[in-house]
């Protein structure tokens, strides 16, 4: 499977997706926000950092950049998107997903492992994940997922909700909600489930010495459906 | 405008200082020159009262590439892998400014290590404050930590650990200390040595503006009621600026093009053209006119001081301005050709085609003022006599929770929390433990480090501090499965031109020299922050102690956490029960008189030695080093984050049992042991001579201790996690 990973001036976790795609077998390409085109592919990555600083609403410059036309042709066109932390910042900026992200609940950035539910198995994501919890990991200071009651409504009645965060047992409330989300949403599609936007960092999660391994699964679902 | 002794004596000069400037130039300097004059004189910059202490230092090692006068330290881990390091204080401009003081330290440490070519692969820090019921403490010690926070989180560099505590003494000056570790390839460093005439000099990074003017020189002096009026003196830190000032150094550094490269931290162009020209005993032309500039009109001066972040002065080989100039256009960085090496040995300033400054670099650098100043030793306290009657209205139980609870012995989580310590996916120790560990990419080998400090003890006997800390690092580093290789240190002191103050500095860096030396682990890289003092209140003296140490396999890093219920837990190292100046001191009997434990660095060397034997050896699975609050405060630490209990054995010719579980003796390591593995590490432990106490077994979910003790595991954990976050919820 061919990945594109895009880079954005301040972006940050970009080597770590390179990183992690390639040790499951994607046949990743480092892609500049200043081309113009994505070589062909079958995933496109949107990755975690302060693109262009976020000095404006987080991933505000980034929706106007260069190469977002091709990501958003590419997104229309059926391909598979997916923006992790500041990618999912980006993905919402540019309208291809719902909502917005605001600053966290308690107003301080947070790094820490958290689980998470996966709400919808019918889309290439997540189809056939054995485990119905992931033990993820997120660092970011804009993380509170908010959309209008119209926009939850429809993401619900769509199953677009990716991803909730949840306790390890699966109990969703308000002490397993780190951000202040609504709903204690982790992770929407679009309407067609190729695009994700999620703010845990499954590259971060991929060998037993890290803070854990259930972001291997992840990747390794993605490349399992696409067989 | 005419430049006076008064006009001097305001850019911080001594009026000695100031005829000797007229004497060496046989005439007056113009008011750019003595700009560049104080700014290079400076104690942040010369050194000038530390310097003859400094030169004593244990700096050379095997594997030493690079020891201090550089950006940075460089050690070599093998196989053409080197690590850069270095700490360095940010503490007054915190103070005034603690967001955007403690930002610019995190943004100022980073780029001396990147400056050498290596690619930033942790962060550290160690910060201190106040009381905490003082006003201002709650407020700094967010601001600081947001600060580190939004620096490093931007730029994508793990926080993997970090210090904090807090002193009354810091109430008027709190300490910011950031630390970074690059990695490198041993063959690729680059250095600020400028060499070759007519090369051309590079501006790149940020514009300059008026911000941080006179930076060195406030954080050479003490504070009074009017700090406030020194704000406009804090620099601003931009970290997406960095970000890509670290990608297009990085890749410039890819090939042949630079001869030397140097950031602008501390007294910005000044300092960082001299030293450049210094080191190569060259003489350097700038056209100041060329200095991209960010606000309009600014003079000779204001451009020679001004302390903007996200700057680096580059030597560059003849010839390769375009190909480097594409990068920094690629990155949308300024680049810009601001003058050349030359033969004069004078630096030479011109602007609007005038010569506006022309000083010999030698009396900057060389020839700039060294003190040897006065100090008084401080003598050994005597060893109190405590009453032990007084212990009998104490319970062990209650004791170890309020030690638990202290401000600073709890957890820190509410601090690390805010800093992604995660970020480039090699982070396997996270904050928390005895040290944080990244790996090294791709490797099988991994890098650990710690900051570590004891000011109280420092302050009771500078000479045992300053020992004792550098043993605490090692014994960090070790307890994590880490080889110690080096260290770095910042060393914060008070006013130097008090006998006290200048006593405790030379007592602590001799003790840092003699441990360091004997443990083979010498200081590569470090600072001197003098004049931490507000209203002639100083701060306890507070080196702080970076330190670096090698897993060659990771598989074999150790944690804390105690791991299987039925394996041992022994005590390794003597416990002589000394309770001055330990927690249980202060805490419960608010005693606070008495000397330090005692350094035996015999024993330091020959227990770590044996414990990082065993740790190679895969005969023990997780260790932890007995610091403050003693045996105790150590084993509760263990069970909270192995959330298992412990059964503690009836201790045979224990002769007090507060002594026995609280005292501060050094050189001493909790180790856990499966019982297949005990009769091994018994013979090494008789072979080395290595004293022990089985202390008892991983049991349960309760500390357990004859009848005095039995506490649920959960119930340390309240005491141990909160303190911090209500405290700062409060």
């Amino acid at each position: 499977m061919r990945s594109s990973v895009i880079i954005f001036p301040g972006s940050n976790c970009d080597r770590d997706m390179d990183v992690a795609l390639k040790k499951f077998g994607f046949k990743n390409q480092m892609v500049w926000h200043n081309d113009q085109s994505i070589p062909k592919s079958d995933l496109i990555v949107l990755p975690g950092g302060f693109s262009y600083g976020d000095y404006l609403r987080c991933g505000s410059i980034a929706s106007k950049s260069k190469i977002i036309k091709s990501v958003i042709d590419f997104a229309n066109s059926g391909g598979l998107v997916l923006g992790i932390c500041n990618g999912f910042q980006i993905l919402t900026e540019t309208g291809l997903l719902k909502g917005i992200l605001q600053q966290n609940k308690f107003l301080n950035f947070i790094c820490r492992n958290v689980f998470v539910k996966v709400k919808d198995k019918q889309n290439k994501y997540f189809k056939d994940l054995k485990k119905d919890v992931l033990e993820l990991h997120i660092a970011h200071n804009e993380g509170n997922y908010f959309c209008s009651d119209d926009e939850l409504k429809s993401l619900e009645d769509n199953n677009q909700i990716a991803v909730t965060y949840c306790g390890e047992d699966g109990t969703e409330n308000e002490t397993t909600n780190p951000n202040g989300a609504i709903k204690n949403i982790a992770g929407i599609f679009n309407n067609n489930k190729n695009v994700l936007g999620m703010m845990p960092h499954p590259e971060r999660m991929i060998d037993k010495y890290l803070s854990g391994e259930d972001g291997s699964l992840f990747f390794k679902n993605i490349l399992d459906n696409f067989k | 405008m005419e430049v006076t002794e008064a006009i001097a004596i305001d850019h911080g000069l001594k009026k000695e200082e100031f005829s000797k400037i007229c004497e060496l130039l046989k005439r007056t300097p113009n008011l750019t020159e003595l700009a560049i004059f104080s700014a290079m004189w400076n104690e942040h910059c010369s050194y000038k009262s530390s310097r003859k202490h400094l030169k004593k230092m244990h700096t050379k090692g095997k594997q030493v590439i690079q020891g201090p006068g550089e950006n940075a330290g460089v050690i070599d881990i093998g196989d053409d892998d080197a690590i850069v390091f270095k700490i360095e204080s940010h503490n007054h401009p915190s103070f005034i400014e603690p967001y955007q003081g403690a930002a610019t330290g995190v943004g100022g440490i980073m780029r001396d290590v990147f400056t050498m070519g290596a690619r930033p692969i942790a962060n550290l820090n160690s910060i201190h404050f106040g009381s905490p019921q003082h006003k201002k403490t709650r407020n700094l010690l967010r601001g600081v930590v947001k600060g580190i926070g939004g620096y490093g989180n931007c730029i994508g560099v793990p926080t993997i650990a970090g210090q904090t505590t807090f002193d009354e003494s810091y109430n008027g000056n709190i300490l910011v200390n950031a630390m970074t570790l690059g990695l490198v390839n041993k063959n690729k460093i680059f250095y600020s040595k400028a060499t070759g005439l007519d090369k051309p000099v590079i501006y790149v990074g940020s514009k300059t503006g008026r911000d941080g003017i006179h930076g060195a020189s406030m954080a050479s002096a003490t504070f009074d009621d009017k700090i406030e009026e020194k704000k406009p003196t804090v620099q601003v830190g931009d970290p997406f600026t960095e970000k890509l000032l670290l990608e297009a150094c990085l890749e410039l550094m890819a090939d042949n093009s630079i001869i030397a490269i140097q950031d602008m931290g501390a007294a910005g162009l000044t300092s960082s053209s001299v030293e450049m020209a210094s080191k190569g005993n060259l003489g350097i032309e700038l056209n100041l006119n060329e200095v991209p500039c960010r606000e309009e009109k600014m003079t000779p001066y204001e451009i020679m001081l001004s302390e903007s972040q996200e700057r680096m002065l580059i030597v560059l080989e003849k010839g390769k301005e375009e190909h480097a100039k594409k990068i920094f256009d690629k990155w949308n960085l300024d680049f810009a050709v601001i003058g050349k090496t030359t033969n004069s040995k004078n630096i030479e300033l011109i602007f609007d085609n005038k010569k506006v400054a022309e000083i010999p670099i030698d009396l900057l650098a060389e020839n700039a003022p060294i003190y040897d100043r006065p100090w008084k030793k401080t003598k050994l306290p005597q060893k109190l006599k405590f009453d032990k009657d007084e212990f009998k209205s104490l319970k062990l139980s209650d004791c170890i929770k309020k030690i638990l609870s202290n401000s600073n012995i709890s957890d820190k989580k509410w601090i690390w929390d805010q800093y992604d310590h995660t970020v480039m996916g090699d982070t396997i120790q996270k904050p928390g433990g005895d040290a944080g560990v990244v790996r090294v990419h791709g490797t099988n080998k991994a890098v650990a480090a710690s900051v570590d400090s004891s000011a109280l003890y420092c302050f009771s006997h500078p000479l045992t501090g300053g020992k004792q800390i550098v043993c605490e690092s090692y014994r960090n580093l070790i307890s994590v499965g880490a080889k110690p290789i080096a260290i770095t240190n910042c060393l914060n002191f008070g006013n130097p031109e008090k006998e006290k103050n200048m006593g405790e500095f030379v007592e602590c860096v001799e003790g840092i020299t003699e441990a360091s030396k004997y443990l083979d682990f010498p200081v590569v890289s470090g600072n001197v922050s003098f004049y931490n003092e507000t209203k002639d209140k100083g701060i306890k003296p507070t080196p702080t102690i970076g330190g670096v140490g090698l897993i060659s396999d990771y598989q074999q890093m150790l944690t804390m956490d105690f791991k299987t219920e039925g394996n041992l837990v022994y005590v390794i190292g003597k416990t002589d029960g000394h309770l001055d100046q330990s927690i249980f001191a202060r805490e419960l009997l608010n005693e606070k008189k008495g000397p330090p434990p005692t350094v035996n660095l015999f024993n330091e060397k020959n227990i770590g030695e044996t414990v990082l034997d065993l740790s190679r050896k895969n005969l023990i699975v997780s260790c932890h080093d007995v610091s403050l609050g003693g045996i105790l405060t150590a084993v509760s630490k263990m069970c909270i984050k192995g959330k298992k209990g412990i059964t503690i054995n009836t201790l045979r010719g224990l002769t007090n049992k507060y002594e026995y579980f609280f005292g501060e003796d050094q050189a001493r390591y909790i180790i856990e042991i499966p019982k297949a593995s005990l009769k091994k590490v018994n013979d090494i432990l008789n072979k080395n001579s290595v004293h022990f106490d089985e202390l008892g077994a991983v049991n349960g979910q309760s500390i357990v201790y004859k009848d005095d003790i039995n506490l649920p595991i959960e119930e340390l954990a309240d005491a141990h996690k909160y303190w911090l976050k209500k405290y700062m919820d409060s």
